[in-house]
């Protein structure tokens, strides 16, 4: 599996996306960090960057990586490795290099302007360490539904369903139901509902840090309880490693019966 | 050398095989024959374990196979269509295999016979189709194993490499491989073939050594042998789901 | 000439009384031992210094124009009973003195110092620890409460008591307190011409100051922090309110400052630090809203729609997370030349203000405003969409609510 990594990063490194992605992030936040004088716009503004980015770049590209090296896993697979190794070296490739880009697009402009040692460190730490999450999670999600469907077109159509689900459905229908069931406490089924989809994870993680005085103005306890505290941060941590591994063990299982 | 008992296996709802049984022999070219969609790949890959049998057991060397691939070691596979890693040279691919195989291996005099030199340092992506296969060909044939599984080891060759190829099969065959081979082209099957089996809608049609299917339908050419058998089967690949006429 | 026989008049006077003006010592083994005693000896006029030590002597009652002086905070102690000491005459001084341990009642107002309709009082540099109420100041006028130190055990609202706490009062002057850990820090209540200056409240259950039916008041240069409920201003006219600080008063009823039904005041050069809400308005009508900052609040503003020719202007709104708020269709206040610092426009003519007006009101604030649980999705990529729907067809917000003029750089 580790050699498949290899191969997989030493591939990816070479490619065009690749440089592309870490361009990207490199001029954003450059451009950002020197247009603005005040962290906090910056954290806001990154924060819509890594949130809407990162899940749709990593399950794109996914899914094209996946159907792309698809003979190419056939060969692989003729030889003597594990057929769960050849696919989790190929996505733990994949994902170490997007990681990668993003990385380095995000934290050289950081180090360059002394973002660290400052008073906003741990936030742009807690950017990072989201970003690099979504990335692992949306990669993964794109190599369910790739080795679900064997038909490009379906796959790829499925990826953006799977993002635009995550990133803008989910939060309307969740928002129509908290105004339809307004009269009833709340509080429990949203915090539960939140569990649920990685982006509004992340995004909760930041708002801890960003928007504690509107957060803790509300009256249910539960809510308060959860989001007032460090355990809170760590529930919401633990439930996006979870959104890392459950479809990395989806996309196992579905590799196990597949035909090549 | 391999035994297949009672293999079933269908895409959807489309049957590809029901019921195949067949023992390869060792040390012997066998070619699995038939028409397109008839399920000649899909035994193939079954015994790499590409794909998964619903139904039935095959065993090498007498062991069911096993899911670490273990044994693919002793194997040499040549698929249909080959795509590589765009962003490779040929040279970090050749060594890319040997690194996964964790055996080494000299390919200069396969690289020379084949021509390669000039395109080792070439990314994957810029090479044609012919060359691909020439890459193709020498991924397969660059460890000495006890068994060649070859699919349309001709297509895309040119007259001077498909000469090579065939000497290289004979070359190992004596070494003592075996070698299992799909193929269109029967002047290649009559060259280098001891071994037949037909495979016809899903089943196994006829199994057995070259010459007595030659012999059976009173043929001395295999094309007309093999125009006999699909005639007396009427147009067998469209009645995918009748029983087997008696 | 006559005027500086008067002077010379009132030296001889004052040198007279001087003279006739004893100093009692309170201390073990003098003459002495009690305060109750040497309280009896004394004349108007005396000073009573109080020499270290713990003296348990029921409640005090000082109806006498004395000076009771601590030397090194004596222990006056109640023991969790009665009141401490309650004053009834005019022109006393109490200075220096620990007063502690005044228990719990739901019947009285107990209080660790009570003046009770007196005239020119001081209260000055003592320690009130562990008091049901600090200093009650009732129906008295002219009187000062300076640089006490008012520290209570408040655990429940009903159960505890205001730090200082002024009931029917005119011209009393609040300054350098402390008050920590009661219900309310500094409690007015139909008080006038008071000034409550340079005090800092704290950690009180409920407000760090509470305004009720007082006119004509000032309160300056003071700290309200981390208190339940923020600061309370209500049913009061011509309350000045500047260079004060409101800051981490967290909660859904909690505000940096509540206004209910003031009529002309002003609120100039506060600080509006993380709160919940920096300024909750309701009735709040004719008020100049100046160069104040609000920074990191969750909403600066929750001004409701009975809220009525309030001016805001030259006030910095930094990085909060709603700026403003309101539940009405319709605004009658007037926004101008503020700093904004979520305002994207461009100011071309380089005039310092920004060429196009801004709106201050997010969509998403209507949303939380009615199913408060929807700040969950703060931020989120569909909320974004929605503030930006309603930013190019206002629907909800009322369309006049914009600052014409909104500046390009904070205020500093």
């Amino acid at each position: 599996m580790l050699k498949i990594l290899k191969y997989s990063f030493f591939d990816l490194s070479r490619s065009y996306w690749s440089y592309c992605y870490l361009l990207f992030f490199l001029i954003t936040t450059t451009v950002l960090l020197y247009l603005s004088q005040d962290p906090f716009k910056v954290m806001v503004s990154l924060l819509n960057i890594v949130l809407i980015l990162t899940p749709l770049i990593g399950i794109m590209l996914g899914t094209m990586y996946f159907y792309n090296s698809r003979e190419f896993a056939e060969l692989l697979l003729a030889q003597p490795i594990k057929r769960t190794s050849v696919f989790l070296g190929q996505y733990l490739g994949l994902s170490l290099s997007l990681t990668l880009s993003f990385l380095l697009g995000m934290g050289l402009p950081f180090l360059f302007f002394g973002v660290f040692g400052s008073d906003h460190t741990l936030d742009f730490l807690m950017l990072i360490a989201v970003g690099v999450l979504l990335t692992l999670v949306f990669t993964a999600l794109a190599f369910v539904v790739a080795s679900r469907f064997e038909n490009k077109l379906k796959g790829f159509g499925l990826a953006i369903l799977v993002w635009l689900s995550l990133a803008v459905l989910y939060d309307g229908l969740m928002l129509i139901l908290m105004l339809v069931f307004e009269s009833y406490p709340l509080e429990k089924a949203v915090l539960a509902a939140v569990l649920f989809n990685p982006i509004d994870l992340s995004r909760i993680l930041i708002m801890l840090r960003l928007d504690i005085s509107a957060l803790l103005g509300f009256t249910g306890a539960v809510f308060n309880a959860f989001l007032g505290t460090t355990q809170g941060m760590l529930v919401a941590f633990l439930a996006l490693l979870l959104w890392v591994t459950s479809p990395v063990f989806g996309f196992l299982h579905v590799i196990r019966g597949k035909d090549f | 050398m391999i035994e297949i008992k009672d293999l079933y296996k269908s895409f959807g709802k489309n049957q590809v095989l029901k019921g195949v049984d067949l023992t390869i022999p060792r040390g012997q070219i066998t070619a699995v024959l038939g028409p397109n969609g008839s399920g000649k790949t899909t035994v193939l890959k079954s015994i790499l374990g590409l794909v998964v049998p619903d139904q039935g057991m095959i065993t090498y060397q007498g062991h069911p196979l096993d899911k670490s691939g273990n044994y693919r070691h002793q194997i040499g596979y040549l698929p249909q269509i080959a795509r590589f890693p765009d962003n490779l040279r040929v040279r970090e691919l050749f060594d890319m295999i040997q690194d996964l195989r964790s055996e080494k291996s000299d390919i200069s005099s396969l690289v020379e016979n084949f021509k390669l030199q000039p395109f080792m340092r070439q990314r994957l992506r810029n090479l044609s189709g012919g060359t691909r296969q020439k890459v193709n060909t020498i991924l397969t044939f660059m460890f000495d194993c006890e068994l060649y599984i070859l699919d349309e080891p001709t297509a895309g060759l040119d007259p001077v490499a498909m000469i090579k190829l065939k000497e290289l099969i004979t070359n190992r065959q004596e070494q003592g491989s075996t070698f299992l081979l799909t193929t269109h082209i029967m002047s290649l099957v009559e060259e280098l073939a001891d071994h037949i089996i037909f495979l016809l809608d899903g089943r196994i049609h006829y199994h057995g050594p070259l010459q007595d299917l030659k012999s059976l339908h009173g043929e001395a050419n295999l094309e007309r042998a093999i125009a006999r058998i699909l005639e007396s089967n009427g147009d067998g690949s469209t009645k995918s789901k009748s029983p087997t006429h008696a | 000439m006559n005027r500086r026989l008067l002077i010379i008049w009132c030296l001889i006077i004052g040198c007279w009384v001087n003279t006739y003006a004893d100093t009692l010592d309170i201390v073990a083994g003098g003459r002495f031992e009690k305060i109750n005693a040497a309280l009896a000896a004394a004349d108007s006029g005396d000073v009573l210094r109080i020499f270290p030590g713990l003296y348990k002597e029921g409640t005090l009652i000082i109806d006498k124009s004395v000076t009771l002086l601590g030397i090194d905070y004596p222990r006056i102690d109640g023991e969790e009973q009665q009141e401490i000491i309650r004053i009834i005459a005019d022109h006393v001084v109490v200075k220096g003195l620990q007063v502690q341990n005044v228990g719990t009642s739901y019947t009285e107002d107990r209080a660790g110092i009570k003046l009770d309709g007196v005239q020119n009082v001081q209260i000055v540099e003592n320690r009130l620890i562990n008091c049901f109420f600090g200093v009650y100041l009732k129906q008295s006028n002219d009187c000062r409460v300076v640089a006490n130190q008012i520290i209570g055990k408040a655990e429940k609202e009903m159960s505890s008591g205001n730090a200082i706490h002024l009931w029917y009062c005119k011209r009393i002057e609040v300054r350098d307190n402390v008050a920590e850990h009661h219900r309310d820090g500094i409690y007015l209540e139909f008080v006038d011409d008071s000034q409550v200056t340079g005090n800092t409240s704290s950690f009180n259950l409920r407000y760090g100051l509470h305004f009720m039916f007082s006119n004509y008041d000032d309160y300056s240069h003071n700290v309200f922090q981390s208190n339940g409920a923020g600061v309370a201003v209500m049913f009061s006219r011509n309350i000045r309110m500047n260079n004060n600080v409101f800051q981490d008063n967290w909660g859904m009823a909690s505000y940096g400052l509540l206004l209910k039904e003031i009529y002309d005041g002003e609120i100039k050069e506060n600080h509006f630090i993380k709160n919940t809400i920096g300024i909750y308005g309701e009735s709040a009508n004719r008020l100049i809203i100046q160069d104040n900052d609000f920074q990191s609040n969750g909403w600066a503003l929750k001004i409701l729609g009975s809220c009525v020719d309030n001016t805001f202007t030259g006030n910095n709104f930094l990085t909060n997370t709603f700026d403003l708020t309101t539940n009405s269709n319709n605004d009658y206040n007037l926004y101008q030349g503020n700093y904004w610092s979520g305002y994207s426009g461009y100011d071309l003519n380089r005039d310092g203000y920004g060429d196009v007006p801004h709106r201050p009101i997010q969509m998403f604030s209507y949303v939380v405003g009615r199913v408060d649980v929807s700040i969950i999705l703060l931020r989120s990529l569909f909320v974004d969409l929605l503030n930006f729907a309603e930013k190019v067809t206002p629907v909800f917000i009322p369309e006049g609510l914009m600052d014409t003029q909104p500046l390009m750089q904070p205020r500093p």
